[in-house]
């Protein structure tokens, strides 16, 4: 039996949760409003905003400042190249953890997950002398080598829920079938682990299109992402808010629409299980 | 088939640790490079003397607690809010979400410029119209408004997880509550509060791992400054090793920063271990 809601009471609670999802959405919001104003006009009050003219200006100027798509597209690279890297290493030995379990599973899956602890502070010294050593500064490589680490435990981890949850028993099934390893693994389990193979990456581009420790330390000018090219905002030169906003809006609408996506899985993903 | 993962994650934690415990007790200056050799507990000791260590530690603990307040005392009003029946569950839900998807540089600035920049910022429109001045709030109050930019990162995430949480309570034990004759306030503390203890206290920890570390919104804002008033532990190592060209004694704030977050990850790990018993 439903609980029932007096009309008036949802109403009330319609009115209280759209006012705060708004109220925290609103940067967001804003910036989206001022990507479309003439630098002049998005420094003006908030009605003199609203009223002024709306123009694509901001977006074209973005681009001129400075090569804008050189940066998104290594912004791409970095996300899904430490995404499937990751994904490569990790998927056999979550795989492995989830149906051949070990006595040393539990403190293996522990482990992993205490790498993700370390502070990354803690080891800028010598990522940072290794680097400048193998002339890996700066370079897309070497970041994409470091966000598949940072990542790493994540990943098995998220893919070692999701394998956990596929029953052991359909394997029986269908060996009773008479099904080879090759077809068990191909035509059963492969299709049933997908779902949680696609929410893994999803989950992780994100996480790495958004890392802002590593990719503003060891970048400069050319293997920049755009958490590194928004930073160089923080000195500007005359008028930017319409540019700061036209470039922040096309760096995080790509996540924004994935992050929506996987809101689900974030939990899962965040939580390393804890919370589903 | 699990070695490669082991194998990479082993040289990514083994390498790096040690070198960083190998340099904390060298001399190890890039500005002075003939000076080497062995420093002892030299390093440490001028880290810690430091006149940065202090507030820097302070600020640290600062902002972790001033986050978690928010985050958590708010993450679980809204997510109770959130968990009513009302029109436009989906859409409410997606937008409070949204601000976990925006990268740490882009909240820092456009918070700094758009919203607290005392001239053409928002807030200063707004106080304006009333009469009132600008408030120059990263040069008043440095640390209060990072607090503020990181905590709407994560009152997104405390209420996701919250609320997921909260979903999977069961609707019979409250109706029944309900119908005993439970006011509102000991449903909650009796039946949802012990319902949420663990998702709450992994809320906690997590966020306690990320924020010891919160880097790019000072590097992109305040740079630490005025002074040291908004410098916190990461920032200081960074100043330390790569601003100073100190690399010992960045490496002994390093390790200085990873004991401190291994007590946070102690707790954490025991958490969410005892979620693999079952």
């Amino acid at each position: 039996m439903p609980r029932r809601i007096s009309n008036s009471q949802k109403t009330m609670t319609t009115v209280a949760a759209w006012t705060i999802g708004v109220l925290i959405f609103f940067p967001i919001l804003w910036i989206f409003i001022l990507s479309f104003k003439a630098e002049g006009d998005a420094i003006g009050t908030p009605l003199h905003v609203i009223s002024s003219a709306w123009t694509f200006d901001a977006y074209g100027e973005v681009q001129g400042r400075s090569d804008y798509f050189k940066h998104f597209w290594n912004s791409v690279v970095l996300s899904l190249g430490s995404t499937l890297i990751g994904l490569a290493i990790a998927i056999p030995a979550a795989w492995s953890m989830a149906f051949v379990p070990g006595k040393r599973t539990k403190d293996l899956l522990m482990w992993m997950l205490s790498t993700k602890m370390m502070p990354a502070a803690g080891v800028l010294v010598p990522i940072y002398l290794i680097f400048r050593d193998l002339g890996l500064l700066d370079t897309r490589i070497g970041l994409v080598a470091i966000l598949t680490l940072v990542n790493l435990p994540i990943i098995v981890w998220m893919l070692y829920t999701y394998f956990k949850e596929i029953p052991g028993e359909i394997l029986e099934a269908a060996r009773m079938d008479g099904a080879s390893l090759r077809s068990e693994i191909l035509y059963v389990l492969t299709p049933m682990a997908i779902p949680g193979i696609a929410s893994t990456m999803l989950l992780n581009i994100i996480l790495a299109w958004n890392e802002a420790f590593w990719t503003l330390r060891l970048t400069a000018a050319s293997a920049a992402p755009l958490t590194a090219f928004i930073a160089s905002y923080s000195s500007p030169e005359g008028l930017f808010y319409a540019k700061l906003s036209a470039a922040s809006v096309m760096a995080i609408a790509p996540i924004l629409i994935m992050g929506w996506f996987s809101q689900k899985q974030l939990v899962r993903g965040l939580t390393f299980g804890a919370v589903k | 088939m699990v070695s490669p993962a082991v194998a990479v994650l082993l040289i990514w934690m083994i390498v790096p640790l040690a070198m960083t415990i190998w340099f904390s007790f060298q001399q190890y200056n890039l500005l002075y490079p003939d000076r080497t050799g062995f420093a002892g507990i030299e390093n440490y000791y001028y880290f810690i003397t430091d006149f940065r260590f202090q507030p820097a530690i302070w600020n640290t603990l600062r902002l972790v607690l001033g986050v978690l307040a928010i985050t958590t005392i708010g993450g679980i009003l809204l997510a109770l809010l959130l968990d009513q029946p009302f029109w436009g569950q989906g859409i409410v839900r997606l937008l409070v979400l949204a601000p976990f998807f925006v990268m740490p540089t882009v909240s820092a600035l456009v918070w700094q410029n758009m919203f607290m920049d005392p001239v053409n910022g928002l807030f200063a429109h707004i106080a304006k119209a009333f009469g009132g001045d600008g408030y120059d709030f990263l040069g008043q109050s440095p640390l209060m408004s990072i607090i503020i930019m990181v905590a709407w990162q994560w009152l997104p995430f405390a209420t996701l997880i919250l609320l997921t949480a909260l979903q999977s309570l069961d609707r019979e034990q409250i109706e029944a509550a309900e119908m005993d004759g439970a006011s509102v306030w000991s449903r909650f503390i009796y039946i949802i509060l012990p319902h949420m203890t663990r998702a709450i206290t992994v809320v906690i920890l997590i966020q306690t791992i990320f924020i010891l570390s919160v880097y790019a919104e000072i590097l992109v804002t305040t740079n630490g400054g005025p002074g040291t008033a908004s410098l916190n532990l990461p920032f200081l190592v960074y100043l330390a090793s790569i601003v100073d060209n100190d690399v010992g004694m960045g490496a002994a704030g390093g390790v200085i920063a990873i004991i401190l977050a291994n007590i946070v990850a102690f707790f954490l790990m025991r958490a969410i271990g005892k979620n693999l018993e079952h």
